[in-house]
């Protein structure tokens, strides 16, 4: 038995593609599954045979919450958003009060700029 | 068989400490004073003591430090960490070695000074890497987004959140150890300041030091002890994940899990219970623990703690020394659900005492909703 290793360094790559501006997901071969958070090997399965894939972009809220600020600093919005792909993923939707965004609004993926550290964060579709 | 040592082991001596402030005291120092009167609670001392099972929120190594502070020389060290559910996790582990004979008198223990000393609380858990950019409020926004599933798919309301909150409080209300007194209506917690929605200020639990300590021996020892014993006739655990992101099923814990084994341990089932301690955290937790322990169907949480269910009087006693809400919660609450059912079933718990309870069950949670520990304790005639 040979040990393949996926060789895959998580979070270094998934950064690295962030910063230029694409928003990829961990894909295993074999089971076709796509897995975030990305992890050096597929969860249950073990699965190392991976690769990266641009991730569709598209999503629905499973849930949202709006964080309280001290006024008049409006309230954030962080919300757990299903892909299309299947994985889920925590983020927040833009564009709208934090209290506007609801559970199964269609969302789509942007590359955000957070402080000079690349993101993903979602626009209503 | 179900893999446990029904009615084998006992809890001989269960106490708390210094539930509120403690200026001047570390939080080992707040460990070992409830240790003390859990052990003077079985008439034993420390050199009794030869398995140690602690969980402390600033020490890795608290299992060592523990024991060179009372000279015990254990012959387990368990430092198991599943966050807030560690201590129940520990009563688990525990009943099998004793009942295997690799130890014959094991302590529980934890404490922490988070109110004294950071003033919030004090998690060894660094920000996530994938969750922490969007600055998730945690732990309070984990159990927001859990709750807004909740009432997103089975129409679950703020109001009867908040009822939970009003349960717990008149249970503190009897209960003189109690952080939190005085009136609190539906009203109150609906009103209160918003942390992350659906929260508010009066659904999330209180920040407060206190100890806990728990001594755990073979029943055929059990009787030597001071006390009346506490018998451990079921303990399971089960976990679906770590963040909140990873849950399956933001409305369904892995308490669907852990309850169901628990209850098949002891051979009886929810009707059965007199007592239920939950680890409640937020008040969405008892709601979701409710259903998934059985005690009534998924989506029906909610309303189960409408209109004094669970309240003093009420039919089903729910965390009758008022919780993590309104008693006390040092940052892991777990070891408080299992001295409270040990006072409740042994008779000792005064004005808050429920009538001829002999089974109680309790409930352990760590993490974010993640890991779930269910215990099931029982008076000498349920044996």
């Amino acid at each position: 038995m040979t040990e393949e290793l996926s060789g895959i360094r998580p979070e270094q790559e998934y950064r690295a593609h962030l910063a230029e501006g694409r928003f990829m997901l961990l894909r295993s071969r074999s089971s076709g599954r796509c897995m975030f958070y990305p992890r050096v090997a597929e969860p249950v399965t073990g699965n190392t045979d991976l690769e990266w894939v641009a991730a569709l972009g598209r999503g629905t809220v499973y849930s949202t919450t709006a964080i309280g600020q001290r006024p008049p600093t409006p309230s954030y919005n962080v919300a757990l958003i299903d892909l299309e792909e299947g994985p889920r993923m925590m983020s927040r939707v833009e564009g709208l009060a934090a209290e506007d965004v609801l559970i199964g609004m269609a969302v789509q993926a942007r590359v955000a700029d957070e402080d000079g550290t690349p993101i993903v964060v979602f626009d209503p579709a | 068989m179900n893999g446990f040592p029904r009615g084998k082991t006992a809890i001989t001596g269960a106490a708390t400490f210094g539930i509120g402030r403690n200026l001047g005291l570390s939080s080992m120092d707040i460990a070992v004073n409830a240790s003390i009167r859990a052990l003077r609670d079985a008439g034993i001392t420390p050199g009794d003591v030869d398995a140690l099972f602690i969980c402390l929120p600033d020490n890795f190594l608290s299992g060592l430090t523990f024991a060179e502070y009372l000279g015990i020389q254990p012959k387990i060290t368990e430092n198991n960490r599943t966050g807030g559910s560690a201590f129940l996790t520990h009563l688990q582990s525990a009943c099998l070695a004793l009942d295997a004979g690799l130890c014959d008198v094991a302590l529980i223990a934890y404490g922490s000074n988070q109110l004294s000393g950071a003033g919030k609380l004090v998690t060894p858990s660094g920000a996530d890497p994938y969750e922490g950019p969007y600055r998730p409020r945690l732990p309070v926004s984990a159990y927001a987004l859990a709750a807004a599933r909740h009432m997103h798919e089975y129409g679950t309301t703020p109001e009867q959140l908040a009822e939970v909150a009003v349960s717990a409080r008149q249970w503190a209300n009897l209960n003189p150890d109690a952080h939190m007194q005085g009136d609190l209506t539906v009203d109150d917690v609906l009103q209160a300041r918003r942390v992350s929605t659906p929260l508010g200020v009066r659904d999330c639990c209180l920040v407060t030091d206190g100890g806990a300590a728990i001594v755990v021996t073979r029943a055929d020892r059990a009787k030597d002890h001071a006390s009346k014993p506490a018998y451990v006739l079921g303990a399971a655990a089960a976990t679906f994940h770590h963040n909140i992101s990873q849950m399956p099923d933001l409305t369904i814990t892995a308490a669907s899990e852990s309850g169901p084994q628990a209850f098949a341990q002891a051979g009886v089932g929810p009707k059965d219970i007199d007592v239920v301690e939950l680890y409640d955290a937020f008040t969405i937790n008892p709601v979701l623990f409710m259903e998934d322990l059985g005690f009534c169907a998924k989506g029906e949480g909610g309303a189960f703690f409408s209109n004094g269910h669970t309240a003093p009087g009420g039919a089903q006693p729910v965390n009758t020394n008022g919780g993590g809400l309104s008693c006390v919660h040092p940052g892991m609450y777990g070891l408080f659900t299992l001295v409270e059912a040990v006072q409740q079933i042994t008779g000792v718990a005064g004005a808050r005492q429920v009538e001829g309870a002999k089974l109680a069950l309790a409930h352990g949670s760590g993490g974010y909703l993640s890991s779930q520990v269910t215990a099931i304790l029982g008076a000498g005639e349920t044996v």
